[in-house]
């Protein structure tokens, strides 16, 4: 086959270097194309041109196109040259799927995202490892933190806390699922009406079922900032609780600052007490434990406190009593409904095991069974490692209920739902299938499995409290708004007679 | 307190259903594209991004990078202007030996060692530079000399000297040679050769009087209206150099030289579309030094590549580098070169994108894009995705088409560990065999591993 080639001198047609580069490109792609130098006539390209094994054509000068193709053969190198010309054409078409001058690519950082709004606050839930250097640019970006993560190290979060407090921002968290600020909720958050009530909640669900209550006696909220499970612990020593509680001394919506927190330490405890005495509004600590004040005990307090009228949480029973089984089983999703209905119960039952045990002794094994009475903290870090929180993903809960209904010792099936922004759309959807399913299995084995729902609901939640509770109640469920009391209904059917 | 006060808008890091919650209660999220860090980054993250030093280290140095000015003051000889004795040899990139050097490099210390007449020829320059005997090699960088390319600066070559008024730094850069065979690309025939003589003999001298006789010239000014002028000031510089010609050509015209010489020199400079990149660069390298040695501050003063490592400098590390196998560009190759002809990356230009130009002002010249065969949209995001890894804009370098926003400009170790987007380099390829030359030019990132080794040791550096 003989080989074909040409070079050719366009006068006068101009082209940048690089479309020529692209050119040259897509002709030597071309098939049977050996060789293509498409390129202005300058004397590098005449040079190179004749290193490529060209004839350099006479007279060609820089503002000339050369064209030199070598092929296989004559129609090679017809569609050689046929591709310089429509290669040429494409180069000035522009590109048919142009989208003009484009779109800015999404924010790939904390501070990156705050710099392109006007945001005040970052609400961050990247894994606990990698939550410290979001937090951080936050607050360097000038920006409030909400951080919803968990397992972030103490010393991490005690860092965050300083450098919040030098910049005059508030750090929520690590591990604060409940925020409500100029009523917008946050993370797991109720949809709770505005009121005379400032929260400073170092408990998630805590500050849930307390709002909840104080809903009841139509009492609203002005903000609940969330601080972390951990910010009266001795280690960070209530940095972000005094914070908040200053921010709502100085905030003109709220009349009553409200603190509640799980079991914190003595000294930070006392620190926080002295601290309150300096403020300028009443103070309620809301320091929950055993020998405290339950979480509805406490919203009565404050109703008091503002001189309204209590009316009792809604509950809504009237199921027969249990037969068969003999011990309390707790299903928990949020930590300190857990912890609190432990404190109810065992002042009754004795021992309740937990794999949040209020005593060391009280620790479950890692296969989370027992034979007397059990509650469960689905919520717990252990837990929801590689999966969402219970109250958004309620497998393993659902799994659970079925076990508890196959197993004989079980007498009373005792559980939160927890509605709000951020918590599963429809939860009573997958929760009564599944509760209907087990008291029928108990049936089969000769017994009456009692089941009590704490629901820890608005009337406003976007989940519809009623429709929820009605549904729970079809399955067979007792519904109780107050976790004490669905608690103290527990160890009743419990400890009394059969039907 | 104005959290309590504000209308609540918010960031959202992390889990989608807590912007969607918030949506859904009428609140402003701008969600944040997170993803996971380079791999087992976290505690060195977590330790510098501790490090109480270094919000206002940073402030500090990205403020005296964007306050440094440039300003041509000299041309001179590198022996008179750094000192260089006979036998020694500047380079590009991290310092590196002859047994080391790639290609590129080997054939621009061939060329440089006859250009000083210390070789009989390529083959005994060769075997010289082999034993080590009579040439020493140190990095261009740790003689405040910038050099494109191989970026060999030998003592009787000619340097633009520019001064930073600002802050008083002095940077160095040789004289651009041109396209094509020319020693920058490792090139060292005779024509190479010949070219260099006349630059020395010619040009060098003809600038110097031009130079001295117009007064300081604004580098940092023509800067700022090429990139208004569709260069971006490393792989495309055509209206700078032209700018640049326009300031001296009256005292050149004036300089009494024979106008040979003079139409010489004029032709030389106005065909070279990339004389101007050696006035860029040590204008770029006076901006990053002046950011230098700011403890705490996690800033890059310096990327540049030898031709076989990739390394970049930290303010708050000192002159220690961190290096890692370079890249090979990718791109569009000149004549019937291709991929196998290239070399790694190579050349001291990053400077450029470590000031906030070339690579990341990719927008103001749509036309770099296509060199891998991008579109004008691919520009425009290439810049806006820089801004995800920088501490500032640069007011004084504007780029059009994003409504005249400053480039994105101070690259942060943090950011780049964080999002794990590379800086995007602008370059031009050089073949990997010595001698050959330039083989055709595109766009590069740096190894990733470099910037977790900075970020140890900024973490090492950290106190507490």
């Amino acid at each position: 086959m003989a080989a074909g080639s040409t070079v050719e001198v366009r006068r006068g047609a101009y082209y940048d270097s690089v479309t020529l580069m692209q050119v040259s490109r897509a002709v030597t792609q071309v098939d049977g194309v050996q060789a293509a130098m498409v390129a202005m006539g300058t004397e590098l390209n005449l040079e190179m041109l004749s290193g490529m094994g060209f004839e350099p054509p006479d007279g060609a000068g820089v503002n000339d196109l050369l064209v030199a193709v070598r092929a296989d053969d004559a129609e090679a190198l017809g569609r050689g040259v046929a591709e310089v010309d429509a290669a040429l054409a494409r180069s000035s078409a522009g590109g048919s799927s142009s989208t003009g001058l484009g779109s800015a690519p999404a924010p790939r950082t904390t501070g990156s995202a705050a710099r392109r709004s006007n945001a005040r606050l970052a609400l961050i839930s990247v894994p606990g490892q990698h939550a410290f250097a979001e937090a951080m640019d936050a607050l360097e970006a000038g920006l409030s933190v909400m951080i919803f993560s968990d397992n972030v190290p103490v010393e991490q979060e005690v860092r965050l806390k300083d450098e919040g407090a030098r910049r005059e921002l508030l750090v929520m968290g690590p591990d604060c699922g409940t925020a409500v600020v100029g009523g917008i909720g946050l993370g797991f958050a109720n949809a709770v009406r505005p009121g005379p009530v400032g929260l400073v909640a170092a408990s998630g669900t805590g500050a849930q079922q307390l709002m909840c209550m104080l809903e009841q006696s139509d009492v609203g909220i002005s903000h609940c900032l969330g601080v972390g499970g951990r910010d009266l612990s001795a280690a960070v020593a209530g940095r972000s609780t005094k914070q908040a509680m200053a921010m709502l001394d100085a905030d003109p919506a709220t009349e009553l600052v409200l603190v509640v927190s799980k079991p914190p330490d003595n000294d930070v405890a006392a620190d926080v007490a002295a601290y309150a005495q300096t403020l300028t509004k009443p103070v309620i600590l809301g320091l929950l434990g055993p020998g405290q004040d339950d979480i509805t005990t406490l919203a009565h307090r404050a109703v008091d406190a503002l001189g309204r009228d209590w009316t009792e949480p809604f509950s809504w029973d009237g199921m027969p009593p249990p037969r068969g089984g003999s011990a309390l089983r707790g299903l928990f999703a949020g930590g300190t409904l857990c912890d609190e209905a432990m404190i109810i119960a065992s002042a009754a039952l004795g021992a309740i095991h937990s794999n949040i045990p209020l005593r060391p002794d009280w620790a479950v094994g890692p296969d989370l069974r027992d034979e007397g009475h059990l509650m469960l903290d689905f919520g717990d870090d252990a837990l929801t490692q590689g999966r969402a929180h219970p109250m958004i993903d309620q497998r393993s809960r659902l799994e659970r209920i079925a076990v508890e209904g196959a197993d004989p010792s079980c007498r009373v099936l005792l559980m939160d739902v927890v509605l709000g922004h951020g918590a599963h759309p429809d939860p009573a959807s997958e929760l009564a299938p599944a509760i209907a399913a087990a008291r029928s299995q108990a049936r089969e084995t000769g017994r009456d499995l009692a089941v009590v729902v704490s629901l820890c609901a608005c009337h406003d939640d976007p989940q519809v409290r009623r429709t929820q509770a009605e549904t729970l109640r079809e399955a067979g469920a007792s519904i109780y708004l107050s976790n004490a009391a669905a608690a103290r209904r527990a160890v009743e059917l419990v400890t009394g007679a059969d039907q | 307190m104005s959290l309590l006060d504000a209308e609540p808008v918010v960031v959202n890091a992390g889990v989608p259903l807590f912007a969607d919650a918030l949506a859904d209660q009428a609140v402003p999220v701008t969600t944040v594209d997170w993803r996971p860090p380079m791999e087992g980054t976290e505690s060195a993250l977590a330790r510098v991004m501790a490090d109480p030093r270094r919000p206002e280290a940073n402030a500090l140095a990205v403020s005296r990078l964007l306050s440094a000015g440039a300003e041509l003051v000299d041309v001179r000889p590198a022996s008179e202007a750094l000192g260089m004795a006979e036998g020694t040899f500047l380079h590009a990139g991290p310092p590196i030996d002859w047994d080391r050097a790639s290609g590129p490099l080997r054939g621009a210390l061939i060329g440089a060692m006859l250009l000083e007449g210390l070789a009989a020829g390529p083959d005994d320059a060769q075997t010289r530079l082999g034993r080590g005997a009579g040439a020493t090699l140190d990095s261009c960088h740790h003689h405040r000399a910038v050099g494109p390319m191989a970026g060999v600066i030998s003592p009787s070559m000619w340097l633009f000297e520019l001064r930073d008024p600002e802050h008083g730094g002095t940077a160095y850069c040789s004289l651009n040679e041109g396209l094509g065979k020319v020693l920058r690309y490792g090139a060292y025939g005779p024509e190479v050769i010949e070219k260099l003589r006349w630059m020395s003999a010619v040009l060098g001298p003809l600038l110097q009087t031009a130079v001295r006789a117009t007064g300081p010239i604004d580098v940092k000014a023509i800067a700022a209206q090429m990139l208004q002028m569709g260069d971006e000031g490393h792989n495309r510089n055509r209206a700078g150099t032209l700018m640049f010609l326009r300031e001296l050509l009256p005292a050149l015209i004036d300089s009494g030289a024979p106008t040979s010489d003079v139409a010489e020199a004029v032709r030389f400079v106005g065909a070279n579309d990339h004389f101007f990149l050696n006035l860029g660069m040590p204008a770029c390298k006076l901006a990053t030094d002046a950011a230098r040695d700011v403890p705490g501050s996690t800033l890059v003063v310096a990327m540049a590549r030898n031709g076989t490592d990739f390394g970049i400098q930290v303010s708050g590390t000192g002159d220690q580098w961190f290096t890692g196998p370079a890249n090979t560009p990718e791109g569009l190759y000149l004549g019937s070169f291709g991929p196998d002809d290239a070399n790694p990356d190579i050349g001291d230009s990053a400077i450029t994108e470590t000031a906030g130009i070339g690579g990341f002002a990719m927008a103001a010249a749509p036309a770099i894009v296509r060199f891998v065969g991008g579109e004008v949209h691919d520009a425009i995001e290439a810049t806006q995705l820089m801004y995800e890894i920088t501490l500032a804009e640069n007011p004084a370098y504007q780029i059009p088409v994003l409504d005249f926003r400053g480039s994105p400009t101070g690259i942060d170790v943090t950011k780049v560990v964080r999002t794990g987007i590379l800086p995007h380099i602008n370059t031009g390829m050089a073949g990997k065999q010595a001698g050959v030359g330039q083989v055709g030019a595109g766009l590069v990132n740096p190894p990733a591993e470099i910037f977790p080794a900075a970020l140890e040791a900024l973490a090492a550096a950290a106190p507490g």
